[in-house]
């Protein structure tokens, strides 16, 4: 299996975003998707490392590709989403508005923010140039493998979400904006001290979401650390590890040692704990009864 | 009534406010046998069942969970069990036993039945309180919507043995209280 | 302009044809549609039954197949779309792209309406909608300002319909996990959003506390409204703030914004609430239907009923109003 990066879905300073891939093109992962997925507005203070990024990434022998916005609606955003091609690298779509900028048969890739929930959007994905889907992280495993099961027959390699907070819900309103009482046309980058968004916690003061802007996250981290046998099983052939805060490049280092069957899901469960003594990890979507669910051991009331 | 509350009935019913059960009345109904109500309420549920089968069909899943109706303004509850379609119902003093209760003044449990009222605008609005299992209760609520159930007609069709009780009390209810157990005339007109 | 209004049973399709509906939407009694609530919806019979009623009376009915199929069970979307058809009614409204597909190729002459779950929020992807599937209709995302509207509207060839009345999604329909993170009932998958089954009251000396999952998302004193425990419009901390962080328990009205709406190009205006109840729906149609009858007569437009219906009983333009972002 195959391990991706996908995006970095926060607002980091632009030096600290050159860093991660840098870091990135020493470890041993096979794939990363960059560039901005949730804000654009985030954009224009990167954007000019974004090249020397893909290079770097390219020359030490990884595959690169460039996300779409999560949610196109302006006319500034349309031109941009437009302009993604000329970039000159693969594509990873996650709002359908970019298929419409792409030219006949250019091969593309679907990222986990486009509903694909059955394999006649699979199919359909896949006759217009998709080669390969990051499934939406709410899918149980059932579903991951029937897709898997059908993108096999059609060419089109199926990743799932294997690490990192789940993008839960993306919306029109900034909600960093919003709590600092400003207006998202004037929000004055309200996201960009949070480096893994803001906690968001419930009225009994238990953790719940974390927010980034338009986007609202899961509190916990999703760990598909306990499914990678049957998701190997099942034929899927990549796991996608979202960047965060800390020491991300590790985090790359024990999922791929788990692949290689070097740690086993424990060890790299408690391999986690020892980089964030306050990590909370998720793996409900897949097997549980709800998203929120963990199948290692539950946290005792104290430690929340 | 909150006055929230207040300023959606008079959206639905400019000229009224929810009927309060007078004291009086409900204090002669705490010395009531309730046995033969209890009898002529199962007959009354049974008729329904057969003229509305579609209202027990909506309960789905719930349609052998047992609900507490409790008219806070009235001594007593009454418990509803679906039974998947042969309904039994018990009125009983104290608080009753049931997955699922939903309690407030009977006018307004009476609106919700008649489609006077809506079941939201009234929880929104706390005059209408759901305890235990809140998708049952709103099975049951979006069940009766569905019937167009006019409790009064039912009852006065009612026949054999507990039809009496039953019917005397509509009379009694009606004339002493001002709660309407008919269907108002706005929804059935065009 | 034409008014859209919401039935979850045969009685609230009725009352809002009788109140003057010019078209009625619904949905199939399972996980088809995205308001997959216990005690509501509709059997294959009452389906046929209904469109039959509305008909009649000179009113469509549009069915709402919106949820995104189940890989594995496409046939229970698939045969929805061919009961929908075959109950004779005047259009589907669709959310994902495969059953789009499907019905295109399977159910040719069936008028296709793209669902606001599908959060097409710009012209080039309602283009892309309509050149692939053949859509007619879009029903535009709850995220976009009438500038924003009557902008798309000048771009595209397909009719628009937006939502002017009941509850308002803060996030982009269709694309929202909250609901299945914390209860595993998924609208995307399940068509239920903050199910009631995982709604827990408990009243403690008249404080209200609301739980959805067992997350605690509102509190209230005695006699204060209690707005039904959706997770976007729960009550949270950050920051050191709390409070409403992504909605206020709101409701949406747009009603004094319907000769705007006109101008910006819209064709139908949607009123949302299949779960509430037919006296609701019928007071809210007869409400929009003399505004819309009003607006078509010239007639100053007659207002200010409709707030008092409204969830927690306050009301927000949302969108329409760019500061709302």
């Amino acid at each position: 299996m195959q391990l991706t990066v996908g995006p970095n879905q926060f607002f980091w300073p632009e030096d600290r975003w050159a860093q991660l891939y840098e870091d990135l093109a020493e470890t041993t992962i096979d794939r990363v998707v960059l560039g901005e997925l949730v804000c654009s507005k985030r954009l224009p203070f990167y954007q000019n490392r974004i090249p020397e990024a893909i290079a770097r990434l390219k020359a030490a022998g990884k595959q690169v590709v460039l996300t779409s916005l999560a949610l196109v609606t302006l006319k500034r955003e349309r031109k941009l989403t437009a302009e993604l091609i000329e970039m000159g690298v693969e594509v990873e779509i996650n709002d359908l508005t970019t298929l419409a900028y792409l030219p006949d048969n250019t091969v593309f890739s679907v990222g986990p923010l486009v509903n694909v929930y059955n394999e006649s959007t699979l199919r359909w994905l896949a006759s217009r140039g998709a080669n390969r889907i990051c499934l939406p992280p709410e899918l149980p495993l059932k579903s991951v493998g029937i897709l898997a099961t059908a993108g096999a027959d059609l060419g089109v390699a199926i990743e799932v979400w294997g690490h990192g907070r789940v993008p839960l819900a993306i919306s029109g309103r900034c909600y960093h904006a919003r709590l600092h009482g400003r207006t998202k046309d004037n929000c004055q980058f309200a996201c960009e001290d949070d480096a893994d968004g803001l906690s968001v916690r419930t009225l009994d003061d238990q953790p719940f979401l974390a927010m980034n802007g338009v986007q609202t996250l899961s509190d916990s981290h999703a760990c598909a650390a306990h499914q990678v046998g049957a998701l190997a099983r099942a034929g899927v052939a990549a796991l996608r590890l979202s960047p965060q805060s800390g020491d991300f490049a590790q985090i790359c280092r024990l999922y791929r040692q788990l692949l290689e069957g070097e740690l086993n899901g424990e060890a790299v469960v408690t391999a986690l704990k020892a980089l964030d003594a306050d990590l909370r990890l998720s793996d409900g979507f897949l097997t549980g009864d709800r998203g929120a669910d963990w199948s290692g051991q539950r946290p005792q009331a104290g430690d929340i | 009534m909150t006055p929230a509350a207040e300023k959606v009935f008079q959206v639905l019913h400019p000229d009224k406010t929810i009927p309060i059960f007078p004291a009086l009345p409900a204090r002669a109904l705490g010395v009531m046998p309730l046995a033969p109500l209890s009898l002529s309420l199962t007959g009354l549920a049974r008729k329904i069942a057969k003229t509305h089968p579609g209202l027990f069909r909506r309960l789905g899943i719930y349609d052998h969970t047992r609900f507490v109706l409790d008219p806070t303004d009235l001594p007593f509850v009454i418990c509803l069990e679906p039974n998947g379609g042969v309904p039994r119902v018990t009125v009983m003093r104290g608080p009753g036993v049931g997955a699922a209760r939903i309690a407030g003044p009977m006018a307004a449990l009476l609106g919700l039945v008649h489609g006077a009222y809506d079941g939201d605008a009234l929880f929104f609005s706390r005059d209408l309180v759901i305890e235990g299992d809140t998708a049952a209760a709103l099975a049951l609520r979006n069940a009766v919507d569905d019937a167009e159930l006019d409790l009064a007609q039912d009852i006065i069709g009612l026949s054999g043995p507990f039809a009496r009780p039953l019917q005397r009390l509509v009379t009694f209810v009606q004339t002493r209280t001002g709660v309407s157990l008919t269907r108002p005339e706005s929804a059935q007109a065009w | 302009m034409e008014i859209v209004c919401p039935a979850g049973t045969p009685a609230a399709l009725r009352a809002a044809v009788k109140a003057g509906a010019h078209t009625v939407y619904c949905g199939f009694a399972d996980e088809t549609n995205a308001r997959n609530f216990p005690g509501l919806n509709f059997e294959r019979a009452e389906m046929r039954e209904g469109v039959a009623f509305a008909h009649a009376h000179g009113a469509k009915v549009l069915v709402a197949i919106n949820t995104f199929p189940r890989a594995g069970d496409e046939a229970l979307w698939h045969q929805a779309v061919a009961d929908a058809e075959a109950s004779e009614a005047d259009a589907v409204i669709l959310a994902d792209p495969g059953l789009l597909d499907y019905a295109k190729h399977s159910h040719p002459e069936l008028r296709l309406h793209l669902s606001v779950q599908a959060a097409a929020a710009n012209a080039d992807v309602i283009n892309l909608y309509a050149q692939s599937f053949g859509v007619k209709r879009v029903v535009l995302p709850r995220v976009l300002s009438v500038q924003e509207i009557a902008a798309i509207n000048a771009e595209i060839e397909v009719e628009t319909e937006v939502f002017v009345f009941g509850g308002l999604c803060v996030m982009a329909e269709g694309r929202c996990s909250l609901s299945s993170y914390a209860t595993g009932q998924s609208p995307n998958m399940n068509g239920a959003c903050s199910p009631a089954s995982h709604v827990e009251y408990h009243d403690v000396r008249g404080v209200l506390d609301a739980r959805l999952g067992g997350y605690t998302i509102h509190r209230v004193g005695k006699d204060e409204p209690a707005p039904y425990p959706t997770l976007c419009k729960g009550c949270f901390s950050a920051g050191g703030k709390s409070g409403h962080l992504f909605e206020d328990p709101v409701s949406l009205n747009a009603e004094h914004l319907i000769p705007q709406l006109q101008k910006a190009g819209v064709t139908a205006l949607k009123i949302e609430g299949r779960q509430r109840s037919r006296s609701y729906v019928a007071q809210v149609v007869r409400n929009f239907r003399a505004a819309v009858d009003a607006l078509e007569l010239g007639r100053p437009m007659p207002e200010g009923m409709l707030a008092q219906l409204s969830e927690g009983q306050a009301t927000t333009a949302g969108a329409y109003k760019k500061t709302w972002r």
